[in-house]
């Protein structure tokens, strides 16, 4: 898409601009990509700083949703409970296709310094992640940039979904 | 030889101590020291069994047996004016002498005075819930009883608070190990995608440290990206790393690609 | 009968399908507004609540059973994740409960540094609490404006310390950085920042807003008797009129030398809560004023001297063999303090945040009780939100400040 610049004064008028169906889905999808506000712990902090004034989410056509059904990108913000995990899952399958998730920090990641009974050794253990985050907290550029790989990501894809490799624990 | 681990305390141990090393104690007053404490424990040891009694940095701290326990909190509560019940919960003993230990921390806001009421219970045994007085004790009771499995008598709602209502065992007692039981393990998986699916799963990682080189399933290097799954034994290649560009376009010029020129 | 099979949990106390004219609702654990992790069941007769039942534990990740098998200075920085939006109170709780069993003292520019920290944090903490509560009865824009001025906070914390969220900032027995160049002057300008838009913003924006009063006043009605006996503490104690706070009452620190006031609010609603927190934000920043001037008369000592607990500073343990040894041994076996028991309050932004230690002479701690305000203002949404309309039932959860770091810990 952002090859083909169209000068509208000189088009006669004309908004024309030739792409392929991937190219323009995948432009589509990447560039409004709407994370569920999905804050468990510290690092819901950081995202909702993300959010606010100072960074700036909005500007990435990221916009938090406060519904499952609605969002296309699953951010994990924080530890993971095992009382919680059920829940995850269960947000995580509410959501439409295509969907993404964010594992962000070291408690998503693998558990991090809480390695003890009360807490899921990463949460790739019940969803399939796309981005690893790691700090503790990730700081907001952290986040963003997660999100620009996300996109970036979203971008190389297929726009049909089942031609995509996608790692997933749908088999079960 | 493996180590001897017991079973009744599976708490990290000092792994050296020095053979002359003697344990001091923090300095410990007796209660006839402060003098609003001592009219305190005039009124509570009048009607209540009192086992002993001191001042510990700051606060007064008393012994009780665990049967007096309302009627003692409700002595503290309605003649000397402690009005907030500000902490409960318990501390395990039993791999020492097979007792828990109960304690009530307690506030008196008139005269900023802290007291803390110490109970021993052995196992099994039930306190009476202090509800009734203090609501505070609400929560923090069935904390108590999910942590260590005392249950409070009379509580509206004798039930797990923390851990979810099917958890096995409860984690504060000593002989429950930090990084949880078989049943703990599994919890996420087996409530998720049921026993069949451990397998697919397969155990936790709790080694920190650990490091799988050729595993291409979950984290990827960067520079070093291949596609999920992929068998890396052999080695990989490295791939530049994508930065983003930004495109300044001036429009102006006529640098955009123009549809009227292909005519 | 439901039955329980997966994904679809099944709750034993819980009948969702009623022959009476109530309905159930589960509020929670992603509610937006429910922040964090709080699951509330609650009982609905048309708008009104009948029963409200939180269910926590979510956010448990058993931080009191890592204190046992943690050395004490191992697990400061586990305290961090406690009450996440003002970190440096937690380390302050955690390291003044340690300090009190050790019996040491920390030096006087380590209580300065200290002091200003733990104030700083209450600043970024009712900031958030401002920017949130707002955001959750509808006022974006309040929410991006605190946001803007917590970030400033963030800004001096980082340079003080490295993080922004997670600070570790306060050692046992001192702090383990001087203040950097310049700071002082930035957290005068960030003072008079906040001072300004305090009153030129947030005021401006909430206080007489007809459709903030509307929601908040006499919504979340706590009486003291209440407050008292659910264990309410902090600004939920003293948003019912009681004039409690640790810091005035039982000084520690520095506060008994500092000039400030404790607001009251007797409305005992949402509304004076609100009132109140703003005007800690500005008793806050009178505590930070003075404290300014206070550091240029410090001696450079920021650890206590306390060989048998605490390291050496580096430049000792770099030249002399005693030092070293003696950091060796902290480093590798953990310090011993004292057997016996200790229980310190402080005055965290949230309310009485206590750390209960018992010590039986080894290096780990035998129990480790943390008081989280939280816990217990949790506790009494059960009884709080019986009776109000489900549209005020998140104004009253933003009110009560909690966060679930600490309720679950």
């Amino acid at each position: 898409m952002a090859q083909h610049q169209v000068n509208y004064a000189s088009a006669g008028g004309l908004p024309v601009a030739l792409t392929t169906v991937d190219h323009l889905v995948n432009w589509g999808r990447s560039n409004s990509l709407w994370p569920l506000t999905y804050g468990l712990a510290c690092c819901a902090i950081e995202m909702m700083a993300a959010g606010a004034s100072r960074y700036d989410f909005d500007r990435f056509g990221t916009i938090f949703r406060a519904s499952p059904r609605q969002s296309d990108v699953m951010i994990l913000a924080g530890t993971l409970s095992k009382k919680h995990s059920e829940f995850a899952r269960r947000l995580y399958d509410q959501m439409t296709e295509p969907k993404w998730v964010i594992s962000m920090g070291s408690c998503a990641n693998t558990g991090g310094m809480f390695n003890t009974y009360a807490t899921v050794q990463g949460v790739d253990r019940i969803i399939p992640v796309d981005i690893y985050l790691p700090g503790c907290a990730p700081r907001p550029e952290t986040l963003q940039y997660a999100l620009m790989m996300l996109q970036k990501k979203i971008r190389r894809e297929s726009a049909n979904m089942k031609n995509n490799t996608k790692q997933n624990l749908r088999l079960i | 030889m493996r180590k001897y681990v017991p079973k009744d305390s599976v708490q990290k141990k000092a792994y050296y101590t020095d053979r002359f090393h003697v344990v001091p104690s923090t300095p410990r007053e007796d209660v006839s020291t402060d003098e609003v404490f001592a009219k305190h424990l005039e009124t509570l040891s009048a009607k209540v069994e009192v086992k002993s009694a001191r001042i510990e940095l700051g606060s007064m701290v008393v012994e009780i047996n665990h049967k007096d326990n309302y009627k003692a909190v409700e002595i503290l509560r309605d003649e000397c004016g402690y009005a907030q019940l500000t902490e409960m919960s318990a501390v395990d003993y039993l791999a020492k002498d097979g007792n828990f230990e109960v304690f009530y921390q307690l506030l008196n806001l008139k005269e900023a005075k802290r007291m803390r009421l110490v109970m021993r219970i052995e196992q099994g045994l039930a306190v009476e819930s202090v509800v009734p007085l203090f609501k505070s004790a609400n929560f923090a009771e069935r904390e108590m009883f999910d942590m260590f499995g005392i249950v409070s008598n009379n509580h509206p709602l004798m039930k797990r608070i923390i851990m979810p209502d099917d958890w096995e065992g409860h984690p504060l007692l000593k002989t429950y190990p930090l990084q949880g039981d078989e049943f703990a393990s599994w919890y996420e998986v087996d409530k998720i995608f049921g026993k069949d699916a451990r397998e697919a799963i397969g155990p936790e990682n709790r080694d920190p440290s650990r490091i799988d080189r050729y595993d291409t399933k979950r984290f990827s290097r960067v520079g070093y990206e291949v596609p999920f799954g992929a068998d890396i034994s052999e080695g990989e290649t490295k791939t530049e790393i994508e930065y983003s560009k930004t495109f300044l376009v001036d429009y102006t010029k006529g640098s955009g690609k123009q549809l009227d020129k292909r005519k | 009968m439901q039955q329980p099979n997966k994904l679809s949990p099944f709750f034993e106390n819980l009948n969702f399908e009623r022959d009476d004219n109530t309905m159930v609702i589960n509020f929670g654990p992603q509610h937006p507004s429910a922040h964090g992790q709080l699951r509330l069941v609650l009982e609905l007769d048309g708008e009104q609540v009948v029963k409200a039942y939180p269910d926590i534990g979510y956010l448990h990740r058993g931080i009191e059973k890592m204190a046992e098998n943690m050395t004490y200075n191992e697990f400061l920085p586990t305290t961090d994740r406690l009450d996440y939006i003002a970190s440096t109170s937690n380390n302050y709780a955690y390291a003044l409960a340690v300090e009190k069993l050790l019996g040491i003292e920390a030096p006087r520019r380590a209580q300065v540094i200290r002091t200003m920290l733990l104030e700083l944090n209450r600043l970024i903490s009712h900031l958030f609490f401002i920017a949130t509560h707002a955001l959750d009865v509808g006022a974006m824009s309040v929410f991006l404006y605190a946001f803007r001025e917590r970030e400033f906070a963030m800004d001096l914390m980082e340079d003080y310390c490295g993080a922004r969220l997670t600070h570790s900032s306060v050692r046992i027995g001192g702090v383990p950085l001087d203040i950097p160049d310049g700071w002082l002057s930035q957290m005068r300008d960030f003072c008079d920042k906040v001072e300004y838009e305090l009153e030129h913003t947030y005021n401006a924006l909430l206080q007489e807003n007809r459709i903030w009063k509307m929601r908040l006043e006499d919504v979340g009605v706590i009486s003291p008797e209440d407050a008292l006996s659910w264990g309410c503490t902090g600004p939920m104690l003293r948003g019912s009129g009681i004039a409690y706070d640790i810091r005035k009452e039982e000084p520690y620190e520095l506060y008994s030398e500092l000039d400030f006031d404790i607001p009251v609010a007797d409305t005992n609603d949402s509304y004076g809560r609100y009132r109140l927190y703003m005007a800690e934000m500005t008793e806050s920043i009178k505590i930070i004023r003075q404290l300014i001037p206070m550091y240029d008369e410090t001696e450079p000592q920021l650890m206590a001297h306390a060989p048998k607990y605490i390291s050496a500073p580096k430049e000792e343990i770099m030249t002399q063999n005693y030092a070293l040894m003696q950091h060796f041994v902290l480093v590798t076996q953990g310090m011993r303090p004292p057997k016996g028991e200790v229980y310190v309050p402080t005055e965290s932004p949230k309310g009485e945040l206590g750390f209960y230690i018992k010590s039986e002479g080894e290096p780990y701690a035998y129990r480790l009780k943390c008081r989280a305000p939280s816990f217990y203002h949790t506790g009494l949404l059960q009884e709080l939100l019986v009776g109000t309309y489900i549209a005020d039932v998140v104004t009253i959860i933003g009110s009560t400040n909690i966060v679930f770091g600490e309720v679950d810990r």
